[in-house]
Formats: C-alpha cells, sequence, structure tokens
C-alpha cells in the first residue's frame, strides 16, 4: 500500500509545502508571534493582573495554552486552505491529478505542510510566552501529541474549506465566520465554570472547547473536562473529516470537471 | 499493440452538454496522431479523460494494454501531458517545477535532480532554471510544460495545442523537437488549430466534430482526397481579366495578384500554358491555404449540411 514511489510523491508535496511558507514566512510565521505577543502583553501582563486567579492559577497562566493552541489551529488551517486552494485557482493541481499518486497521499502531503507550519508556530508562541508566564510544562509529550492532533484536524479541515472554495472569499469565509468564533468561545480567555449552565452546555459542542483543555492540562496538568473524553472528540473528529476529505479527492469535487 | 484505444466514450457534464457523444479511437505505438476539431468539438475532454482529469460518464479508455478504470496509476506513467493552458505555478522556479513534477511520478531525488537538467537542456531552458516561472516569455512557458511532461519519460505524450501563440521561428525548432522524440520512439497525440503543423507533423489523424470522430485515416490517404490545388499568382503586369481554362476557377484579388482553384485533374501544366497563350506571364507563386485545411473545412460542412 505505501510504496516507494508513494514515499517519493508524498516527500515531495510535504516538501514543496513547506518550502512555500518557509519562502514567505514573513506572511505566515510572524504575524502570528507578533499578535500573540500583543495577547500575552494586554490581556495577560495589563489586564490580566487586575483579574486575579482563574482555577487557581494566575490570569496569565491560565490563557497561555489557550493562546499558543489559537496560533497552531489558525495557521494549521491558513497554511493548507490557501496552498490548495492556490493550486486549484492556478490549475497546478493538474500536475498531481495526472501523475500516478492515490488521494491519500495528496491529502497526506498537505497536512504534513499544514502540521509543520502549526508546529513551527507553536513553538515559537511557546517560546516567547516564556518572557511573559513561568511557564512550567506539565506533561511535554502530551503537549507535542496535542500540537500533532490539532494539526492535522485543522489542516484538514482547511482542505476541506478550499475544496469547496471557489473564490478567494470563499477562502475566508470559513476562518473568520465560524473557526475564529470557535476558538474564543472554546474557553481560551475564561473557565467554562464561569458560564451559566445553558451555555456550558452549549460549549460542550464546541470541538475547540475539548482541544483547548486537553492542550491545558497538558501544561498545567488542569482541565474543564477529562482529558481522555477530549482525545476521544478530537480523534473522532479528525477520523470523520480525514473521510470526507478522501471522499471528496476520489470524486474529484472540485478539482475534476 | 495500439498506444491508445478508446471504445464509446460519452461524457455528460452536470448542465446537461453532451461533450462526447461516443467516441471511438485508435493510435498505433509510435504514429504520430492529430486530433483535429473546432473550439468545443471535444478535443480538449477526451484528451482530459485519457490524462485523468475528467471523469468520464461512459466508455473506455486503454493506454499500451492499461484499463483506466482498473488500472489508473499505469496508465498515469505511460502519460505525459502538454495541456492547452499554462498550469504551473507562477511562483515556483523552472527547476524546481520540473523536479517536483519528477517527484510526483515517484521519482527519486536524485535520479529527479539528474531527468530535470536533462529535459530543460533539451528544451533550451537550463540558463533559466532559476528565475520564477511567471517571468518565462510565452514560448518558454510551452517549452516548459513540455520539459515538465516529459521528466518521467512518458511513452505517449499528449500535446493540446503546444505552439499556441508561439512565434514561427521557435514553433519551427519545436516540431523538430516532435519529430526527434516521436522517432525515438514516443508516440505523440498533437492537437493544434495550425493545420500546418499537423499536415506536416502527423501519420495518422482524427477529425472530431460536436463529440464524435467523423474521420479517422491516416494523413496521406486524407491529402490525396483533395481534388482541388489553391494557389495565390502574382502576375508581371496587371490584368483586367483572366481566360477561362477548363477546371481552373480565378477570382481577383487585385490586378496583378489572382487567386486560382485548380482541379488535379487538370493540373498546373494546363493552367501556365493557358496563360502562357495569353501572353499573360507569372512572376511568383504561393499556396493559398494547405489542403488539410481545405479538407478540413470541406468535411466539417459535409457533415453539418
Amino acid at each position: 500500500m505505501f510504496n516507494k514511489e508513494y514515499r517519493v510523491a508524498l516527500m515531495t508535496i510535504a516538501h514543496k509545502e513547506v518550502r512555500r511558507f518557509l519562502r514567505i514566512w514573513m506572511q505566515t510565521l510572524l504575524p502570528s508571534v507578533i499578535t500573540t505577543s500583543l495577547y500575552f502583553l494586554i490581556f495577560g501582563t495589563l489586564i490580566g493582573s487586575r483579574i486575579g486567579k482563574m482555577n487557581g492559577y494566575d490570569y496569565m497562566e491560565f490563557i497561555v495554552p489557550g493562546l499558543i493552541l489559537m496560533t497552531v489551529i489558525s495557521n494549521a488551517y491558513a497554511n493548507v486552505v490557501s496552498s490548495f486552494y492556490g493550486t486549484k485557482f492556478q490549475h497546478n493541481i493538474e500536475e498531481m491529478l495526472v501523475a500516478p499518486i492515490p488521494p491519500w497521499v495528496i491529502l497526506t502531503g498537505y497536512i504534513s505542510g499544514g502540521v509543520f507550519r502549526g508546529l513551527i508556530v507553536g513553538l515559537l508562541v511557546t517560546l516567547v510566552s516564556m518572557f511573559f508566564a513561568d511557564l512550567q510544562v506539565a506533561n511535554p509529550v502530551m503537549m507535542i501529541v496535542v500540537f500533532l492532533l490539532t494539526g492535522i484536524l485543522f489542516s484538514t479541515a482547511g482542505f476541506i474549506n478550499a475544496v469547496y472554495a471557489q473564490s478567494f472569499d470563499d477562502i475566508s469565509i470559513v476562518p473568520t465566520f465560524v473557526l475564529t468564533p470557535l476558538i474564543y468561545l472554546g474557553g481560551v480567555f475564561y473557565s467554562i465554570d464561569m458560564l451559566p449552565e445553558f451555555w456550558q452546555k452549549l460549549s460542550m459542542l464546541n470541538p475547540v472547547f475539548y482541544i483547548i483543555n486537553v492542550f491545558r492540562y497538558s501544561i498545567l496538568g488542569e482541565s474543564d473536562i477529562s482529558v481522555l473524553s477530549g482525545f476521544v472528540v478530537i480523534l473522532v473528529f479528525i477520523v470523520s473529516l480525514i473521510w470526507f476529505s478522501l471522499r471528496l479527492l476520489n470524486k474529484g469535487v472540485g478539482i475534476k470537471n | 499493440m495500439n498506444a491508445l484505444e478508446i471504445k464509446q466514450l460519452t461524457k455528460c457534464y452536470g448542465d446537461g452538454l453532451r461533450a462526447l457523444k461516443g467516441v471511438d479511437l485508435q493510435v498505433k505505438q509510435g504514429d504520430f496522431f492529430a486530433l483535429l476539431g473546432a473550439n468545443g468539438a471535444g478535443k480538449s475532454t477526451t484528451i482530459g479523460i485519457i490524462a485523468s482529469l475528467v471523469n468520464k460518464t461512459s466508455g473506455s479508455v486503454t493506454v499500451f494494454g492499461y484499463d483506466l478504470d482498473t488500472e489508473p496509476e499505469a496508465v498515469k506513467r505511460c502519460i505525459g501531458l502538454v495541456p492547452q493552458e499554462f498550469n504551473f505555478n507562477q511562483f515556483e522556479n523552472v527547476f524546481d517545477i520540473v523536479v517536483s513534477q519528477a517527484g510526483y511520478y515517484g521519482i527519486p531525488r536524485k535520479q529527479a535532480l539528474q531527468r530535470a537538467e536533462i529535459c530543460l537542456k533539451q528544451l533550451e531552458l537550463w540558463d533559466k532554471r532559476g528565475v520564477a516561472s511567471r517571468t518565462l516569455s510565452g514560448g518558454m512557458k510551452r517549452r516548459l510544460m513540455i520539459a515538465r511532461a516529459l521528466v518521467h519519460e512518458p511513452k505517449l505524450l499528449i500535446l493540446d495545442e503546444p505552439t499556441a501563440g508561439v512565434d514561427i521561428e521557435i514553433r519551427r525548432s519545436m516540431w523538430a523537437f516532435f519529430k526527434e522524440i516521436n522517432a525515438a520512439g514516443t508516440t505523440i497525440i498533437l492537437t493544434t488549430h495550425y493545420l500546418e503543423e499537423a499536415e506536416s507533423l502527423c501519420k495518422h489523424i482524427a477529425i472530431i466534430d460536436k463529440g464524435e470522430v467523423i474521420k479517422s485515416t491516416d494523413m496521406k490517404n486524407l491529402l490525396e482526397q483533395a481534388d482541388e490545388e489553391s494557389l495565390v499568382l502574382s502576375l508581371e503586369k496587371p490584368v483586367q481579366s483572366m481566360p477561362e481554362i477548363e477546371g481552373c476557377r480565378m477570382s481577383s484579388i487585385d490586378e496583378t495578384t489572382w487567386l486560382v482553384a485548380v482541379q488535379k485533374e487538370v493540373g498546373l501544366n494546363a493552367l501556365f500554358v493557358g496563360l502562357d497563350q495569353q501572353g499573360i506571364k507569372v512572376s511568383g507563386m504561393r499556396n493559398q491555404s494547405n489542403r488539410l485545411e481545405q479538407l478540413f473545412l470541406n468535411l466539417l460542412e459535409s457533415k453539418r449540411a
């Protein structure tokens, strides 16, 4: 199933994707680092010092995991949606369609690019956060695993968005009107305990809420939900989105006439 | 073995358009095959299906014995496609585009670098290997797509209007290159609107109209069907009218330039003898259009009549 030719093709796509975002690092890597630094400064240091404790932690410590993960989510998503849509727009998707590459190799190649960008930006933001908070990572292995799973999940979501997108507007609508609200309402800045019961139940439908809490657990050792249920939700979403993406690729939706 | 065999190929688009209505086609191994048709006739749809860019509705496509439905990857390895539109990444450099294409075909990087170098040198693009593809001229972009299509050494090369918008000098050098690789064993399918190109390059020809193949034959046979030759004559002195010569139709472009259609059975000698008898001297002569163009138009007209 995974022969040498597929491995070469996969490495080619992944290498091309990484080369693409590194070439334009001022647009891809730097903005998230600057924006998140401002969040740390304003919400964490200036406003956070007046808020006091959240779940027993300084407000700065509480928001750091969510802010790190926010950059991973948005970068993984943005990388794949813009790259794959650009490939469609310039028709160079045809370079891959005429070659003997199975759909899962194409998908894995693009996801690899998204995950790698998410990982790099996530680690950069983690480094920056150390200037603002005394960050003690409770479970580094879990932290990296959540980085990777989050990257896979949102790279795949970005891929689906790109498959259906027919204009550049279409690749910014979902991040603006769906992804950003999900992230902000996913508990980056507050604990779920602060919400009324109805909104607490509604938050449970938000996948980002689970991811942020699992990630917060990996750093602080503290979470609003059980870590196992968090991982189950993440894996269910990953499997569902990958299955759906492969279905789209096999049918040629949005890429073949 | 046939390089390509298409049986009863149909394509219906979502809006109900029937782009192909049961196309049958055979291309022999080693052939240089022209697929001609007016805009919208179904050429690009046929090529798109062969190259896995378009999903077919029904029918079968076999490439070097491999069935597109059951062995799509084997089919893809046999084919190199030069599409009509520029479809490479405008921001990537020339070398990376060709090397990446080799990678998509599973060619290890070391070998891919060597092959890319050979292809770019063959197409005279080696000096441009480091520049962004968007900065190339139109002719260079066409050659880049040819280099990219050849990097995995395909047995069947499909050229979809490869010389569109290319100046005559580059076009001639591309013709020489295509002849060379065809002579070396690569089967070539060519679509073009320059019928002179098809006439001078191709051994066999199929004409497609409104989704159906209306003629599939060898080029020599087809050209022999032309029953008259159209010439433009330049006269030494202006004349008001031309003499009646049996088997020749003449019309004036201006007083020293005349368009003459000569029936094949009459021959050119009869024309020149007739003109000489009237003291009309011809200073120059050229083909008004190539024979294939006339035949092509005749076939389309008779089909549509």
